[in-house]
C-alpha cells in the first residue's frame, strides 16, 4: 500500500521560513528495464506532486523516470497564518494519493 | 583449486550477462535531445551561468539514488523571486529529471530530491526568475553503479 511520510513543524512564528519534507512510497519503475526473458517492464511512475496551503498552490513538481524510487522532496515556505497543508501525488496506472498536515502560527 | 575454477566460471558468466545487457539497453539521451529539452523550457531566451547552486556528490557509488539540492540566490520577495527550477541530464534515456515550480511564498529558493543517473555525466539545473531571465549551474558526477541497467526480477 502506498504511504506518505510528511515532516512539517507543528508550530511556527509568523513570517518564519519553514522546511517541508515529503516522501511517498512508490517503485518509480522507469520503463527502461527488462525482465530476464527480455520483455520491457512497463513504466509506472508518479508524474506530478503538488503542495497546497489553505487551497493555494505553494510548490509543484513534474517527475520523470530519473527521480529515484520513493520520491522525496524538501522545499520551503514562508508561513503567515495557521492552516492546513495538502499534498497530492498523481501518477501512472491511476495512482493518486493525498496527505495533510496542520500548522499553528503564532 | 576447484573453488577458484568455480569463481572464474562465475565471473565469465557474469561478464557475458553484462555484455548481453548492454545490447538491450535503451539509447542514451543525445546532446540534441538535451538541447531540445532545454529549449522546450527556456525558448529563445539566453541562459546565463550563475545564481544557481547545484549540490550533488561528485562521486556516486549507486546511481539509483543520488541526493541533489538546487538552490538559487534570490530575495524571494513579491517582486523578485524564482518561478521554477528545471533539472536535466546528459546520458539517461531521457534528458529530463524534474521540473519544480516555486513562487514568492517559498521564502527560500531551494529544492532537494533524490535522482537516478544511468552513467557518469553532467547534470544541469536551470532556474527561471520572476523577470523571466534564466540562470544555470552544471555539475559533473562520476557514477560507479549505474541505474536502469539491472534486470528486473
Amino acid at each position: 500500500m502506498p504511504s506518505a511520510l510528511i515532516n512539517v513543524p507543528k508550530k511556527a512564528k509568523r513570517g518564519d521560513v519553514i522546511e517541508i519534507k515529503t516522501l511517498m512510497s512508490h517503485i518509480m519503475e522507469t520503463g527502461y528495464r527488462h525482465t530476464a526473458s527480455g520483455s520491457v517492464v512497463p513504466r509506472d511512475i508518479i508524474t506530478s506532486f503538488t503542495c497546497r496551503f489553505n487551497g493555494t498552490e505553494l510548490f509543484r513538481a513534474d517527475l520523470f523516470p530519473a527521480i529515484a524510487a520513493n520520491p522525496f522532496f524538501t522545499f520551503f515556505t514562508t508561513v503567515t497564518e495557521s492552516g492546513k497543508f495538502e499534498f497530492e501525488w498523481i501518477g501512472d496506472k491511476g495512482f493518486s494519493e493525498t496527505a495533510q498536515a496542520s500548522i499553528t502560527v503564532e | 583449486m576447484a573453488n577458484s575454477e568455480h569463481t572464474r566460471r562465475t565471473f565469465f558468466g557474469l561478464t557475458g550477462g553484462a555484455a548481453a545487457m548492454v545490447i538491450v539497453r535503451p539509447a542514451n539521451a543525445t546532446p540534441a535531445m538535451l538541447q531540445a529539452a532545454i529549449r522546450n523550457v527556456v525558448g529563445e531566451a539566453n541562459v546565463r551561468t550563475g545564481k544557481v547552486k547545484l549540490d550533488i556528490p561528485p562521486l556516486v557509488e549507486n546511481g539509483n539514488t543520488v541526493p541533489m539540492t538546487v538552490s538559487v540566490t534570490s530575495p524571494m520577495t513579491a517582486d523578485e523571486y524564482v518561478k521554477s527550477i528545471h533539472v536535466f541530464n546528459e546520458k539517461n534515456p531521457q534528458p529530463n529529471i524534474g521540473n519544480f515550480y516555486l513562487g514568492p511564498r517559498a521564502g527560500r529558493a531551494q529544492v532537494s530530491t533524490r535522482i537516478r543517473l544511468a552513467d557518469s555525466q553532467k547534470v544541469t539545473a536551470i532556474a527561471r526568475l520572476s523577470d523571466d531571465t534564466f540562470w544555470s549551474a552544471t555539475a559533473d558526477v562520476v557514477v560507479t553503479l549505474a541505474a536502469c541497467t539491472e534486470e528486473a526480477i
